[in-house]
């Protein structure tokens, strides 16, 4: 397994992993492949602009109500679980949730644990954590454990093996599989991977799942799939231990909803998915199977902080459902790895700074052409862009002006010479005269225009000033005539 | 039959010729104010006019922003309406400035500001009802929109509903059309690879599309895709859609 850690060591530079990303025609076909394919079964969903938008209104509706009574809401999700028997825990970073894991597994001598796909796991790296302390997490989402056996992390956060190739996958399966033949018939490649998941299933001590949503009123862990393999992780080992981020609660069972049909749509164009679990307790004594122990871990790790700020809190909205990414033009050129953190793409932009920090992340916000497809489909209208720009706004914060309440890595990208440009930038363009002037030398002068310019001429021709300004030339110009009427159109 | 005149038709419009137009494609500003004028507008053009803001904004620096912003408020001082020849500057000034001015003495004047900008081929379509013969001959062009005018100002299917009402002209829809170009402004200097990856893209899907020529009514879309089309052999490219209608339908009058 490779122990490489991209979410709390991020790499340093985006750029050079995007460049190498973008640069390798392989990957921008089968991500552009697998996005067109992507953005055309969610299209299939939404015949009708209208529909959608009423859906939308519903989910972002409840989504905001929920966030707005999230900590009366949390409180009460702990007492209704206590009460049906499912034990809560509360943990503030990735180290104190995987300790707290640990501990569970530990206290019962564990050694096998299956998972199912949970992106809250990857955010603290609990396999490594666990695998570091002689506990085995296996990987039971298909493309999850594609991932695994590759030695690697996720790519999307709903179809983690999205880079993967068939061919990837058979070699894979061939090596990694005892007596698996190679072969890349889809199916076959299929029943090998759910053959070898069946023996871990048995022998597993624990079973470690995600929650798409806890809904407080009844005490109710939610969880959406369609391999049946999360519940086979939530069933047969007697020990079940979900982890998810505090922002997941929801208030009422009817919230789930609007929420539920929006989001495999959202996701991978499905109007339902093939499981829908709800987890409500461990085994009753009159009941035969079920895992006799639950556990919810419920995680901070930079929630509060977005929380705090009535704009940024919108970036807890999300339900994870990728369509961001699905539709985002920069995601689709450089695929998720490039982006060095768990969550990729649009939501990764604007939530990751909360959990990292801005210094290790001020590149990911600029990663954006505030373009808005992400927006366009997010099923929860997170104003992705704006977020962004705000963040943007975050990182250059000069030292002279910080808030009371900072973000973490606050004023990252702050540099003398950058606000220097725009004080310049801000005295040429805010003054006429200085507009004039600079516009007349660059006009005039417009044969000295560099041939060179950095990234701009990279892939296109430079761009040199016309002769005479807009200005100049509208001040000699005298009004046209009107057109008499046509009779073009009935 | 004439053109229906909207009952909110003005005789006088501000034009507010953008900082991209103003320096580097003077002429489509022209051609939009032309265009304007023989539709019996007078068209005005405060000099004091320089830029909406946006490359400050959208790079994280707000006071920047402001205070080349605040320059422009006072220079439409009538209630006419104020026509931008950019959907991502129409975008900046209608949508943002009065985010940008919040909890500043400013707001009022900010809001009542944007809230007379519209965006040129909406202006032109809508408020104008434009609809001129066209003297060109048979061919087939592609529009670009800008993605401020797509999803800001939700105004794409003004710049299509005006080239498409030209009777000699077939619009073709590129591969995916709704697709950003790749300019961004400061994106496309901090990050030239994706930049450049998106535009190569953009020209490509544009000369595949069977199209002779596409117009945009966004000047950062066409000198981002004219500037990738420029470095090709094929002598294909494209223009802004106020010349490619004053050219169709008869130049001045």
């Amino acid at each position: 397994m490779s122990t490489h850690a991209l979410t709390r060591h991020p790499t340093p530079s985006f750029k050079a992993q995007s460049h190498a990303a973008v640069n390798n025609p392989d990957l921008r076909q089968s991500f552009g492949g697998a996005m067109d394919f992507l953005q055309a079964k969610r299209a299939s969903q939404f015949p009708d602009p209208e529909g959608f938008a009423e859906l939308r209104r519903l989910s972002e509706a409840v989504r905001r109500r929920c966030l707005a009574k999230l900590p009366d809401l949390l409180v009460q999700l702990e007492t209704q679980l206590t009460a049906n028997g499912i034990h809560v825990h509360w943990a503030e970073t990735p180290d104190e949730a995987n300790a707290l894991i640990h501990g569970l597994i530990a206290a019962r001598k564990g050694r096998l644990a299956v998972k199912g796909k949970s992106m809250v796991s990857e955010e603290i790296e609990l396999n490594a954590y666990l695998e570091a302390r002689g506990v085995t997490a296996i990987e039971s989402d298909m493309g999850e454990y594609i991932v695994q056996l590759a030695g690697e992390k996720p790519s999307h956060i709903i179809m983690p093996a999205i880079h993967k190739t068939k061919a990837d996958i058979a070699a894979l399966f061939h090596q990694h599989i005892p007596h698996a033949p190679y072969t890349e018939d889809v199916d076959a490649l299929i029943q090998l991977g759910r053959n070898a998941l069946r023996e871990h299933y048995r022998q597993a001590d624990v079973g470690i799942s995600g929650v798409n949503f806890a809904v407080a009123e009844t005490g109710t862990l939610c969880l959406v799939e369609n391999e049946g393999n999360g519940r086979m992780c939530t069933t047969l080992p007697d020990l079940h231990i979900a982890i998810t981020g505090i922002e997941k609660v929801v208030e009422k069972l009817t919230d789930i909803v609007p929420l539920y049909a929006i989001l495999p749509r959202s996701a991978t164009g499905q109007a339902i998915t093939t499981y829908f679990n709800l987890i409500s307790a461990p085994r009753q004594p009159d009941e035969k199977d079920g895992p006799r122990e639950v556990h919810l871990v419920l995680l901070d790790n930079g929630r509060s902080q977005a929380y705090a700020d009535e704009q940024l809190r919108q970036t807890l909205q999300c339900i994870r459902c990728g369509a961001c990414m699905n539709h985002c033009p920069v995601y689709r050129r450089i695929g998720g790895h490039a982006y060095g953190t768990v969550y990729p793409g649009p939501i990764g932009e604007i939530i990751s700074p909360h959990m990292l920090g801005l210094e290790a992340t001020r590149d990911l916000p600029t990663a954006s052409t505030l373009c808005g497809a992400c927006s366009d489909v997010c099923p929860v209208n997170i104003p992705i862009p704006d977020l962004l720009i705000r963040l943007r706004q975050e990182a250059a914060r000069p030292p002279s002006d910080m808030p009371l309440h900072p973000l973490q890595g606050q004023g990252a990208s702050y540099r003398l010479t950058t606000a220097w440009v725009w004080r310049l930038w801000a005295a040429v363009y805010g003054h006429p005269v200085g507009y004039r002037l600079f516009s007349w030398c660059a006009t005039r002068f417009r044969r000295l225009t560099p041939r060179r310019q950095g990234g701009w001429t990279a892939h296109r021709t430079p761009l040199i000033p016309a002769a005479q300004s807009l200005h100049e030339q509208l001040q000699r110009r005298r009004p046209t005539a009107p057109a008499a009427p046509e009779s073009h159109r009935p | 039959m004439p053109p229906i005149a909207s009952p909110s038709r003005p005789t006088d419009v501000y034009f507010f010729g953008t900082c991209l137009l103003d320096l580097f494609l003077p002429e489509a500003g022209l051609d939009a104010i032309t265009l304007l004028e023989r539709e019996g507008l007078r068209v005005h053009f405060p000099q004091g006019q320089s830029c909406c803001g946006q490359p400050a904004y959208t790079s994280g620096q707000p006071a920047e922003a402001r205070s080349v912003a605040r320059a422009q408020l006072g220079l439409f001082p009538q209630p006419w309406p104020i026509v931008v020849p950019s959907g991502s500057c129409a975008g900046m000034m209608h949508r943002h400035w009065p985010t940008l001015f919040a909890d500043t003495p400013d707001h009022a004047q900010a809001v009542a500001v944007a809230g007379r900008v519209v965006e040129f081929a909406d202006f032109l379509l809508n408020v104008l009802q434009f609809a001129r013969h066209d003297h060109g001959d048979p061919t087939q062009v592609a529009v670009h929109t800008s993605c401020s005018a797509r999803r800001e100002m939700g105004t794409h299917l003004a710049s299509e509903a005006l080239v498409e009402q030209l009777d000699n002209v077939t619009r073709v829809s590129p591969a995916r059309e709704a697709e950003c170009c790749g300019f961004g402004g400061a994106f496309a200097l901090r990050h030239p690879d994706i930049s450049g990856a998106m535009v190569s893209d953009k020209a490509a899907a544009l000369q595949a599309s069977g199209a002779t020529t596409f117009v945009t009514a966004d000047a950062g879309c066409l000198m981002n895709i004219n500037g990738k089309l420029g470095c090709g052999t094929q002598p294909f490219a494209g223009q802004h859609l106020a010349s490619f209608l004053l050219h169709r339908t008869g130049g001045q009058a």
